[in-house]
C-alpha cells in the first residue's frame, strides 16, 4: 500500500516501544525514534505518495512538498531535542505520550486531505493534553481538563467546517481557501483555536506552565506550529489574518509584561511569535510565507531552548516564579548561557536565528507596501525584547540574589540546550542553511549594514527603555485576568446560580408536595381508616348481624330483578 | 566561590562600568548612521537614529499599557482557585 513508510507510524511505534522497553533500551528508543523519523522524512519526495480509498474518498495519507517537509524535520528535531532534554528526569509515559503527540504535528504535516489532517489533528489534542497531566499537580489536572475541552471544541469546529467543505465542493484535498463562506470559516476558526488566536489565547498560557519542566519543551513546539502549517497550506493571503496576527504580537507583548511566573512569560511570548507567523501568512507573499515558515522553523528552536531552561531551573529549584528566583548565574551559569543565547534568538539580535527569519516579515510587509504593518512589526520586535529577550534572563538569572545556589542542569539537559544554542547560532550565522529548504526560492538578503543597524538601535534602546522603566515593572504576586475568565469566572458563576434557584424551586416545590400529600393522607385516613383508635367509614368493624341483612336485602333485589 | 554575595557582576562598581559601556553602545549605534545608510521604505523609517527613538518610545508605550491595563486585569495569585470550592 505504502511506498514509504509514514513517519508518523514510526514516531508512534516508537511511542509504543518506549512503554515496552527497560533501562537503557528505553533511552534508546527515546532519541532514535525521532532520528528514524528524521530519516523516514527526508525518503518522501514531492507530490502524493500513497492514495486510500476510505467511504469513497481518496484519502491521501501522504503528501510531500518542500514546505511541509521543512515542518516535519523540525518537529522529528524537536522530538529528538525534547527528548534529550528529558530522558533521564521525565516519566515514560510523558515520553511516550510526547512522541505520539510529535507523532500527530508529522502526521498533519504530510495530510494531503482533509480527512486525514483532522485525524492527526485529533491525535494531537489527546497526546497533548495527557502531556499536560503529566504535571503531576491538581492545577495541571484542571488546566488539562480545560485544556482537553478547548481543543476537542476547536476540533469539532474544525469537523464541521471540513464536512461542509466536503460536501459543498466534493473535494478533500488540502489546498489554499479563503474564508468566504461558513464552511471555510468553520476550518479557519478551528485551525486558529490552535493557533492561540483571540480571544482564546488563554488556553496556551493556562495549560502550559502548569505542565512538568520536561513537558513544556514539548508542549512549546508542535500545536501552534502545526496550526502556522495548516494556515499555510489553506489560508495562505487571507487578509484576515494580518489583522489578527498583529492583535496576538501585541497581546503576546502585554501580558508577559504583567506577569510573574517565568515559563508563562514564555507561554505569552509563543502567542507573540505565532502572531508574526499569522500575519505573515495572511500577507500571503511568497517572501511572507518563506518568513512565515523560516520563523516558525527557527522558533521552535528558540522557544525550545528557552522553556529547557526555564525548565532547568524550575528542576533544580522547584521555583517558577520571578519574585522567588533571581541572582540564579552563579550557580547556573550554562543555562543562564543557553537562557540568553534563546533570549537574543527570539528578540532577532543580528547574528541569531531570529534575525534571519523575523525580517523576512518585516520586508514582506515592506514590499506590499503595508506601512501600518511594518511599523506594528518594528515596534513588536523591539517589544520581544522587552518582554523575552531581557525579561525572562533578567529576572531569573540576575535581578536580586535569591540566596538560591542551585546546581547548574544535568549533563542530558544541558546537551540538549547546548544543540539548541548552536543551531539557534547557526541559522543566524549561516542562514542560506535554512533558506535552501524553504517552500519558494529565496531573494533576500538579511545582513545588509542598513538593516544591521537599524534593528541594533531599535533592540538596543528597547533594552535602555527596560532597564529605565525597571520600577514600573517590579514583579508582583499576580496572575492577569484574560477571557478564560469568562467560562472559568463567569460561566461558573453562572452555573452556581442556575443551580441555586433550581434548587431553592425543588425545595419551595418539595414543601408544596409535602402540604398536599399530607391533606391527601389526612383525607384517606378519614375514609380507609390507618389506625386502630380512629377507623374509616371503609374500614369500620361491621357486625355480622348487619352484613347478613344486606346479603339478604341483595339477594331480594336479585330475586326481584330475575322474575321481573 | 564561598563569598557568592559579592560576585563581581554584582558590585556597584562593576554595575557603573556596565552603565557606561551600555551607553557607549547605545551612542555608537547611532553615531554609526552618519556612515551606513539605513534605507526607509516609508519615509520616517530612514530618517536619522528611527530605530533608536522608535524602539525606546514603542516600548515606554507598552510598558505604559501594561501598566494601566494591569490595573484592572491583575489578580491575586489564588484568584481561581478561590473560586473552585468543590475542587
Amino acid at each position: 500500500m505504502f511506498e514509504v513508510l509514514p513517519p508518523a507510524l514510526i514516531m508512534v511505534m516508537g511511542a509504543i516501544l518506549i512503554g515496552l522497553a527497560r533501562g537503557h533500551w528505553r533511552s534508546l528508543v527515546v532519541l532514535g525514534t525521532p532520528l528514524v523519523t528524521l530519516w523516514a522524512i527526508w525518503q518522501i519526495p514531492d507530490g502524493v505518495v500513497a492514495t486510500v480509498t476510505f467511504l469513497d474518498y481518496p484519502i491521501e495519507p501522504i503528501e510531500g512538498s518542500p514546505l511541509r517537509r521543512l515542518f516535519a524535520t523540525i518537529f522529528a528535531l524537536m522530538a529528538f531535542g525534547g527528548g534529550l532534554y528529558a530522558f533521564r528526569q521525565a516519566k515514560w509515559y510523558e515520553l511516550s505520550a510526547a512522541l505520539v503527540y510529535a507523532a500527530g504535528a508529522i502526521g498533519v504535516s504530510f495530510a494531503g486531505d482533509l480527512i486525514t489532517l483532522f485525524l492527526y489533528w485529533e491525535l494531537m489534542a489527546l497526546f497533548s493534553t495527557v502531556v499536560v497531566w503529566c504535571g503531576g499537580t491538581p492545577a495541571a489536572r484542571a488546566a488539562g481538563i480545560r485544556y482537553a475541552i478547548m481543543h476537542l471544541l476547536g476540533g469539532v469546529i474544525l469537523k464541521v467546517g471540513i464536512e461542509g467543505v466536503v460536501i459543498h465542493t466534493g473535494s478533500i484535498d488540502v489546498q489554499p481557501m479563503l474564508a468566504t463562506n461558513f464552511d471555510t470559516w468553520m476550518i479557519l476558526i478551528g485551525i486558529l483555536i490552535n493557533a492561540a488566536a483571540p480571544p482564546v489565547s488563554a488556553w496556551l498560557s493556562d495549560s502550559y506552565p502548569e505542565s512538568s519542566p520536561t513537558g513544556s519543551v514539548f508542549l512549546s513546539a508542535f500545536t501552534t506550529k502545526t496550526a502556522v502549517l495548516a494556515l499555510i497550506l489553506l489560508f495562505p493571503g487571507e487578509p484576515v489574518l494580518i489583522g489578527i496576527g498583529l492583535f496576538m504580537v501585541m497581546y503576546g507583548i502585554i501580558y508577559a509584561l504583567l506577569e510573574n511566573d517565568a515559563r508563562r512569560i514564555l507561554a505569552y511570548s509563543i502567542v507573540n511569535q505565532v502572531g508574526f507567523m499569522v500575519c505573515a501568512i495572511g500577507i500571503g507573499t511568497e517572501m511572507a510565507l518563506n518568513g512565515a515558515a523560516a520563523h516558525a522553523f527557527a522558533h521552535i528552536l528558540y522557544k525550545a531552548l528557552l522553556f529547557m531552561s526555564a525548565g532547568a531551573v524550575i528542576y533544580r529549584t522547584g521555583f517558577s516564579k520571578c519574585t522567588d528566583l533571581g541572582g540564579l548565574f552563579r550557580t547556573m551559569p550554562l543555562t543562564a548561557i543557553c537562557g540568553i543565547v534563546g533570549a537574543l534568538a527570539i528578540s532577532g539580535f543580528p547574528l541569531t536565528s531570529g534575525f534571519t527569519t523575523k525580517t523576512m516579515i518585516s520586508q514582506a510587509a515592506a514590499d506590499e507596501n503595508l506601512v501600518f504593518v511594518y511599523f506594528m512589526l518594528a515596534a513588536a520586535s523591539a517589544g520581544v525584547f522587552l518582554h523575552a529577550g531581557i525579561k525572562f534572563p533578567w529576572f531569573v538569572f540576575f535581578q536580586k540574589d535569591s540566596g538560591l545556589r542551585p546546581k547548574d542542569a544535568p549533563w542530558n539537559m544541558a546537551a540538549a540546550m547546548v544543540l539548541l544554542s548552536i543551531l539557534c547560532l547557526l541559522l543566524g550565522v549561516f542562514p542560506d542553511l535554512l533558506y535552501a529548504y524553504l517552500p519558494y526560492p529565496v531573494d533576500y538578503v538579511p545582513y545588509t549594514a542598513g538593516k544591521v543597524l537599524l534593528y541594533l538601535q531599535l533592540l538596543l534602546f528597547s533594552g535602555l527603555a527596560f532597564f529605565l522603566l525597571l520600577p514600573l515593572m517590579k514583579r508582583t504576586l499576580t496572575i492577569s485576568l484574560d477571557t478564560d475568565w469568562l467560562w472559568r469566572v463567569l460561566l461558573s458563576r453562572i452555573a452556581r446560580a442556575v443551580y441555586a434557584t433550581v434548587a431553592s424551586l425543588g425545595t419551595a416545590a418539595q414543601t408544596r408536595l409535602g402540604v398536599g400529600l399530607d391533606s391527601l393522607r389526612t383525607r384517606a385516613e378519614a375514609h380507609f381508616g390507618a389506625k386502630l383508635t380512629r377507623a374509616g367509614v371503609f374500614a369500620r368493624a361491621w357486625s355480622i348481624g348487619t352484613t347478613a341483612l344486606w346479603i339478604a336485602v341483595l339477594l331480594t333485589a336479585y330475586v326481584l330483578v330475575y322474575v321481573l | 566561590m564561598n563569598d557568592d554575595n559579592s560576585h563581581w557582576l554584582t558590585r556597584p562598581t562593576t554595575i557603573r562600568k556596565l552603565w557606561w559601556g551600555f551607553s557607549i553602545v547605545l551612542a555608537l549605534t547611532v553615531a554609526a548612521q552618519f556612515f551606513v545608510y539605513v534605507k526607509g521604505y516609508f519615509g520616517p523609517d530612514g530618517w536619522f537614529g528611527f530605530g533608536a527613538v522608535f524602539g525606546f518610545l514603542s516600548c515606554l508605550a507598552m510598558v505604559l499599557v501594561a501598566k494601566g491595563l494591569g490595573f484592572f486585569l491583575k489578580r491575586d495569585e489564588g484568584y481561581y482557585a478561590a473560586g473552585d470550592d468543590d475542587v
